[in-house]
């Protein structure tokens, strides 16, 4: 009974994280059709941030609240830069070619700026802990959980949510609904899609860097953090259905609970469960398992 | 075209193998490994004419070092044609199971779902104390037909076999190319509806690339491991994936001479640039990728063939 609760709990740790890598990514394919391999690197930018946030206001001495809320509003503003600078600079530029060849783009993309990390904040690795020990611990029956952790798995469940809200009840979730559904006949009504192209890139780079901040405190910030998280938030929406929020959501949880039972059981295979379960997945539900029917085009 | 260019190419690789044991041994070492990395970019491009990207094609380039390095742990196995045979018919076989999920898949699912493979890969070898975890293990000095030779001997050995069984890849994908199977690669790629209604099967002929740019990784990956005398799971990680499909994108799929040339230029530019801009490596490589991209959408080998047809077009 134990062991069940502690891998639920370990589970939905996991797939808050997950989730709060993989909806940016997912969000940025549904409606522009890229497989953002820069999201890596947003992960990362927002994770050195977050660093760099926790250093500046351990120094100035500031509250706990404070320097968790220093540490999001530096990561998103580096988000919303890198985001611009780089659907504007960058993917403006190679609009119409292949899905592949974007890909390749994004991934030379990802190849500068892995070293403008290291040309920034240098190759010694960082922590940022002081937020997850401020936050304290709860015990719950004989397990003790992280006060921070329940704080993740909230962000992504209030993350999800809005999401769903933004995407079904605000204007410009509308538009996008109508840009995901068909580009060309959305362009034709009137809608103006570089614009929802831009804002969205934004977006999907403000999720990307906010992901890295608050996972910030859980890990070691070092060189190459950036390249993990972009196969496995690729893993999560492959599973989920690429494009769909509601996928990603129910990759995560998919993903997260099978590596909590595999670290618990078997840990020997627990680096490779996840692409394991994809496979496993894709065998059934070769896009996923949310997704519209496409016609075949001729 | 195709004779001149055979013969054009046999001089290329008599050149080098008989320049081989003028040359320094830090500089054939290095064509060792640049000509066993492009065997893969060969196979890269056998996908790439027909619109396929593998981003994990460092699963079968491991799988070829892996075996040879497991043949010498486990067996009294030296001679080096046999070890490199079944590295490539290893590679082969996983690329013939996988393929029945792996071709029904194009475009960026497939890059990804190959991707996906090779982690799997990586990760049982990070977690297999048997298979030397994370530091990988020693390969064992091999054998040519009972000539055993040691320290330059050695290197030059390798590198003239190498010469030789990039020759043969050479020529024998070249006329793949030609062949209905090769030619029908670019039909794949523009509207694979068509070909089916030619009566032939897309994606049987994925699966036979697919195959057959395995086993080119598998030989390439046991070449390597010889080269290096030490395997490691960095083999099988996507970032090495990722290095080859670089070399493809910058060579171009224009032809087989391109993966050797691009392949050779590469380490060449590496080794180089590591030593002079240790910090921004990186940095050169990505924004070389995009300008490519941008303005060379072709490869590198394109500006070749441009450059003829305008001097054919300037004749009278």
């Amino acid at each position: 009974m134990l062991t069940a609760f502690a891998i639920l709990t370990d589970g939905l740790v996991y797939a808050a994280y997950l989730f709060l890598v993989a909806v940016g990514l997912t969000l940025i394919f549904g409606v522009m059709k890229i497989l953002n391999v820069t999201h890596g690197s947003f992960y990362a930018f927002g994770a050195y941030g977050a660093a760099t946030a926790v250093g500046i206001y351990a120094q100035l001495g500031l509250p706990d609240a404070a320097g968790f809320l220093l540490m999001i509003v530096l990561a998103t503003a580096i988000g919303l830069v890198l985001g611009l600078v780089l659907e504007r600079g960058v993917l403006r530029l190679v609009y119409g070619k292949d899905e592949v060849v974007i890909v390749l783009v994004t991934y030379a993309v990802f190849l500068i700026l892995e070293d403008v990390i290291t040309l920034i904040w240098g190759p010694r690795s960082y922590g940022a802990y002081q937020p997850m020990i401020a936050a304290g611990n709860i015990d719950v029956g004989d397990l003790t959980l992280s006060n921070y952790d329940i704080g993740l798995v909230s962000i992504a469940a209030v993350l999800a949510a809005f999401g769903y809200w933004a995407l079904k009840y605000t204007r410009y979730g509308r538009l996008l609904t109508v840009v995901i559904f068909d580009r060309e006949t959305a362009a034709a009504f009137g809608i103006n899609v570089t614009v929802v192209y831009t804002v969205t890139f934004i977006i999907g780079a403000m999720l990307g860097t906010l992901g890295g901040a608050v996972m910030a405190p859980k890990i070691s910030i070092s060189l190459g953090i950036g390249v993990e998280v972009i196969v496995l938030a690729f893993a999560v929406v492959a599973i989920g259905g690429m494009g769909s929020i509601g996928g990603a959501l129910i990759g995560a949880l998919i993903v997260g609970l099978c590596r909590a039972g595999a670290v618990h059981f078997v840990p020997q295979i627990e680096l490779f469960v996840i692409y394991a379960v994809m496979a496993l997945v894709l065998a059934f539900r070769p896009y996923g398992l949310i997704t519209q029917t496409q016609p075949r085009k001729i | 075209m195709g004779s001149r260019a055979n013969l054009f190419g046999a001089l290329a690789f008599l050149a080098l193998a008989v320049a081989a044991p003028a040359l320094p041994p830090w500089l054939v070492s290095l064509a060792t490994i640049a000509f066993a990395n492009a065997l893969v970019v060969l196979g890269l491009i056998i996908l790439w004419r027909a619109g396929l990207v593998p981003f994990g094609q460092a699963l079968f380039y491991a799988i070829g070092a892996y075996a040879v390095a497991l043949l010498g742990r486990y067996t009294g196995l030296r001679d080096v044609f046999v070890m490199i045979a079944v590295g490539a018919i290893t590679a082969g076989a996983v690329a013939f199971l996988i393929g029945f999920l792996l071709a029904r898949y194009r475009e960026i699912f497939f890059a990804m779902l190959s991707l996906a493979m090779s982690m799997i890969l990586y990760g049982v070898l990070v977690k297999t104390e048997t298979l030397g975890s994370t530091d990988g293990f020693h390969v064992e000095t091999p054998t040519f037909l009972s000539y055993a030779p040691h320290g330059t001997a050695l290197g030059l050995a390798l590198f003239w076999l190498v010469l030789g069984i990039c020759a043969l890849a050479a020529l024998t994908i070249s006329a793949y190319f030609r062949s209905v199977a090769g030619v029908l690669a670019v039909p794949v790629r523009d509207n694979e509806i068509r070909v089916e209604f030619l009566g032939i099967s897309a994606t049987r002929l994925i699966h036979l690339k697919l195959v057959l740019s395995a086993v080119l990784a598998g030989i390439g990956g046991a070449l390597a491991g010889f080269a290096v005398a030490h395997v490691d799971p960095q083999m099988a990680y996507w970032t090495t994936s990722g290095g080859f499909v670089f070399v493809t994108i910058l060579a171009g799929a224009g032809s087989v001479a391109a993966a050797f040339v691009g392949s050779l230029v590469f380490e060449i530019v590496r080794s180089i640039a590591v030593d002079i801009l240790p910090g921004t490596w990186q940095i050169i490589l990505g924004a070389a990728l995009l300008l490519t991209i941008l303005f060379l959408p072709e490869g590198l080998g394109s500006v070749f063939a441009r450059l003829r047809t305008r001097a054919e077009a300037g004749k009278p």
